[in-house]
């Protein structure tokens, strides 16, 4: 069987597409990198829906722990500070217990135990809270001529918290929010290994990583091929942000530029 | 423990509670909180040390060790870190005892690696093949030790080396203009400065170190995790004699509080240390002091 | 010269044998009645006081450790221990990496256990399995839908709340849950998979390989072996 046929057949087997038995015997280098590159297809599911769902509950949060009334912001404080408080493997534990009760009451809810909707949502909680910690941050270093200058302007409300607070906090907050958005990226390996079952043999990377250390018991060729797949994932990330990140700043003078980059910032 | 638990069956309510909670077992699990505290005050300044190295390092005119602390940086950091934990461990100890195994047993004529197997002299064993098992216990804690140090040692890295360009370049010309070597600007001016800028970054580290401990048990390190799976699970009466369902929801509770606490009590103590460090700098922070003093 | 040195090596390697009698036990310590975690805090079971009675007739002191199911066998051949007694069936693809000694138990049946009064559809349902163990690939390759967890115990939970219609696994580890919760129940016919348990080594280590060998023989032999197997309800007898 040619590298192109294994292609063939188990590039798309993370989703049920293709074989649907594993390869049990005689493994080849080249099922490896295939089986394990098709589980990546669930990393990436999973990093940039939570990603993109979680900012914008990341900026309403954001948002409510710097409001005045404790009605909005404690709230906000606790629910940032018990999720990022605790390991993701504990919120995985207890997500899955919770919603295993919810489906027996109410049989809508029988998605939320499968990891394709349940860890989305965990992962999703998670990295709003992450991500508004660092929002909230940026937000306090909002240079105060910029809010006077909206003020001076006749900006109130909703135009000068869109086109002043948000973008400025956006700029300031984006090394950390990059950072943030790798370790997310490598907090999907968790979703199988610890947190929900996995159906059919459909699994993450790590699944399929775990599955041929565990059939062929030599651990130092599916750790190192996962581990290359998550560098270039990491880079792609860390390209696109820096895309971003330079539109972001595309006012500011290229010295000024390049110091907001070198600027430690939070990481979570 | 107590006189009256030699009869479980016997005993209910708080009386069997005060017995279930002091089994051997449970034992295990406070000693494993202590574990994993001290692998966490050990990982630290160990890993503090790596990413010194490693910024120091990335920012040498001396381009192979240059690219030698970037690579670092950049590869631990692209990987997670449960990937590195599933096969670094091995990787390292059988690193040592090839070490080992090259300087004790010059003469050995057989191959290391026998098919899947993994050979070294008798000699070269790290712990010895006869070492009591707490002698394995502390070996492969320190390999967790050093593992964690490694990987968190790339985060601090990056962290430190921000902040090493994140000093006003005003402050090193400073120095220049003193006639201070590079060498001695870097130890006199640079180091000491760079420590308020790489807080931030560094205490978010420290609770990222904190929520990493649940993986320990990857690193055959027998962790809080571990215990409290093992004794939360449901015990049929025939193997235990304090037999009860499910119960891993209360143990990962408890966990939950113990992480809360130890994450608030973190922010609480680097608050401090914060502006501790703040005091007399030349940021905006340094001045709100001074003003705030005035 | 040559010979002088050579002659100190051999002795070195001698004494370094000599030294080197403590065998290290890996086990899982998670799998009742094989192996598990007593109230104490120390392995017990059936392949503790069977381990420690075989190195005891094989003249040999034993330490116990546990280790994760999942990298069990990756740190047996690194070295880290120097058996595997973990209710690990012996099997061709197992054998291909590491030894196995003759076999402790029966080929012992898996069975499926279910809620009391279900019907499951072997071939089309879902059924829950320990990732990495012959029971996953046996449902993987049965037509079930196979749902895999880490742990044992999470394969039974899935079962009460649900998730799961049935799970696979070996009869003497369901055999106590069955008896102890009125709501689960065996289900189907036994499937027989695997050659028995055994005790796994390394393939380099021929020589303890048939120390326990013989150790194993002698207490098949005198029927000490068919005695603890009924002690703890392992499934047939030799």
């Amino acid at each position: 069987m040619s590298c192109w046929d294994t292609i063939a057949d188990y590039a798309l087997r993370s989703v049920g597409v293709g074989e649907r038995l594993l390869p049990r015997s005689d493994f080849t280098l080249c099922q490896q990198v295939t089986l394990i590159g098709s589980g990546m297809i669930w990393n990436i599911y999973f990093g940039l829906l939570a990603l993109l769902s979680g900012f914008f509950l990341a900026t309403a949060l954001a948002m409510a722990k710097a409001a005045h009334s404790p009605l909005l912001r404690k709230p906000a404080e606790w629910f940032i500070f018990v999720f990022r408080g605790s390991p993701l493997f504990i919120q995985f534990f207890f997500a899955y217990f919770l919603f295993l009760s919810l489906k027996n009451v109410y049989p809508v809810f029988s998605p939320l135990t499968s990891a394709w909707l349940g860890a989305l949502v965990v992962l999703f909680l998670n990295t709003s809270a992450y991500s508004a910690e660092i929002f909230h941050g940026a937000m306090l270093s909002i240079p105060k001529g910029d809010v006077e200058a909206a003020d001076a302007y006749g900006m109130s409300g909703w135009p000068r918290f869109r086109r002043i607070i948000w973008p400025t906090m956006l700029r300031l907050a984006w090394p950390a929010y990059t950072n943030e958005a790798i370790f997310l990226f490598h907090a999907t390996a968790l979703v199988f290994f610890s947190g929900f079952p996995a159906t059919q043999q459909m699994g993450d990377a790590l699944y399929y990583a775990n599955y041929f250390a565990d059939k062929t018991f030599n651990p130092f060729v599916p750790y190192p091929i996962l581990a290359v797949y998550f560098i270039l994932l990491t880079l792609s990330v860390i390209g696109i942000f820096g895309i971003v990140n330079r539109r972001l700043n595309r006012h500011l003078p290229q010295a000024a530029r390049a110091r907001i980059r070198l600027r430690p910032m939070l990481v979570r | 423990m107590f006189p009256y638990c030699s009869d479980p069956n016997a005993i209910s309510g708080l009386t069997w509670l005060s017995c279930y909670l002091t089994t051997g077992k449970h034992t295990s699990l406070y000693l494993s909180f202590l574990t994993v505290l001290v692998l966490l005050a050990i990982t630290a300044p160990v890993a503090l040390v790596f990413g010194f190295g490693g910024a120091t390092a990335a920012r040498s005119r001396f381009a192979p060790l240059s690219w030698l602390g970037k690579g670092y940086i950049g590869i631990v950091r692209g990987v997670p870190d449960i990937a590195f934990f599933l096969f670094f461990v091995i990787a390292l100890d059988q690193a040592f005892e090839y070490l080992r195994h090259k300087i004790k047993c010059p003469d050995w004529d057989q191959p290391i690696r026998q098919g899947n197997d993994f050979v070294v002299c008798a000699a070269a064993k790290l712990p010895l093949g006869d070492a009591p098992q707490w002698v394995h216990e502390t070996y492969g804690f320190f390999l967790a030790v050093l593992t964690f140090s490694i990987i968190f040692g790339a985060f601090a890295a990056n962290v430190l080396y921000g902040a090493m360009q994140a000093v006003p370049r005003a402050q090193i010309e400073t120095a220049e203009a003193y006639g201070m070597s590079h060498g001695q600007s870097f130890r006199r001016i640079l180091v000491p400065q760079m420590w308020v800028y790489a807080l931030p970054g560094l205490s978010n580290l420290w609770m990222v170190l904190i929520k990493a401990t649940p993986l320990l048990f990857l690193l055959g390190v027998e962790d809080i995790v571990y215990w409290a799976r093992e004794l939360g699970g449901t015990k049929t009466p025939k193997f235990t004699d304090y037999p009860h369902e499910d119960w891993r929801m209360w143990y990962f509770g408890a966990l939950l509080v113990f992480y809360l606490v130890f994450t608030r009590v973190s922010e609480v103590v680097l608050a401090r240390v914060m502006r501790r460090l703040t005091h007399g700098q030349a940021t905006m922070g340094g001045e709100a002091q001074r003003k705030a003093a005035a | 010269m040559k010979h002088l040195l050579i002659a100190t090596a051999l002795a070195a390697l001698a004494a370094g044998a000599a030294q080197a009698q403590t065998v290290r036990m890996g086990t899982e310590g998670a799998y009742p009645p094989y192996n598990y975690i007593d109230d104490a805090g120390q392995v017990a079971g059936f392949e503790r006081e069977l381990g420690d009675e075989l190195c005891k007739r094989a003249g040999l002191t034993c330490e116990w450790v546990t280790n994760d199911w999942d990298s069990i066998i990756p740190n047996l051949v690194s070295g880290n221990y120097d058996t595997i007694m973990a209710g690990m069936s012996i099997t061709d693809e197992r054998d291909e990496v590491i030894d196995f000694t003759q076999n402790y138990t029966q080929p012992d049946p898996s069975a499926y256990l279910a809620k009391a009064g279900a019907e499951v559809d072997f071939a089309g349902g879902v059924i829950a399995a320990q990732t990495g163990t012959i029971q996953a690939s046996h449902v993987a390759s049965s037509g079930a839908t196979l749902l895999e967890f880490a742990t044992p115990e999470e394969t039974i939970g899935a079962v009460r709340n649900g998730e799961a219609d049935a799970v696979l696994a070996d009869r003497a580890y369901l055999e106590p849950i069955a008896a102890e919760d009125a709501e689960l129940d065996f289900v189907g016919e036994d499937v027989l998979i695997g050659g028995g348990v055994g005790m796994g080594l390394r393939e380099s280590d021929a020589e303890l390989k048939e120390k326990f060998n013989a150790a194993i023989q002698s207490m098949k032999d005198d029927g000490s072996l068919n005695a603890l197997i009924t002690k703890w309800e392992i499934g047939a007898t030799f």
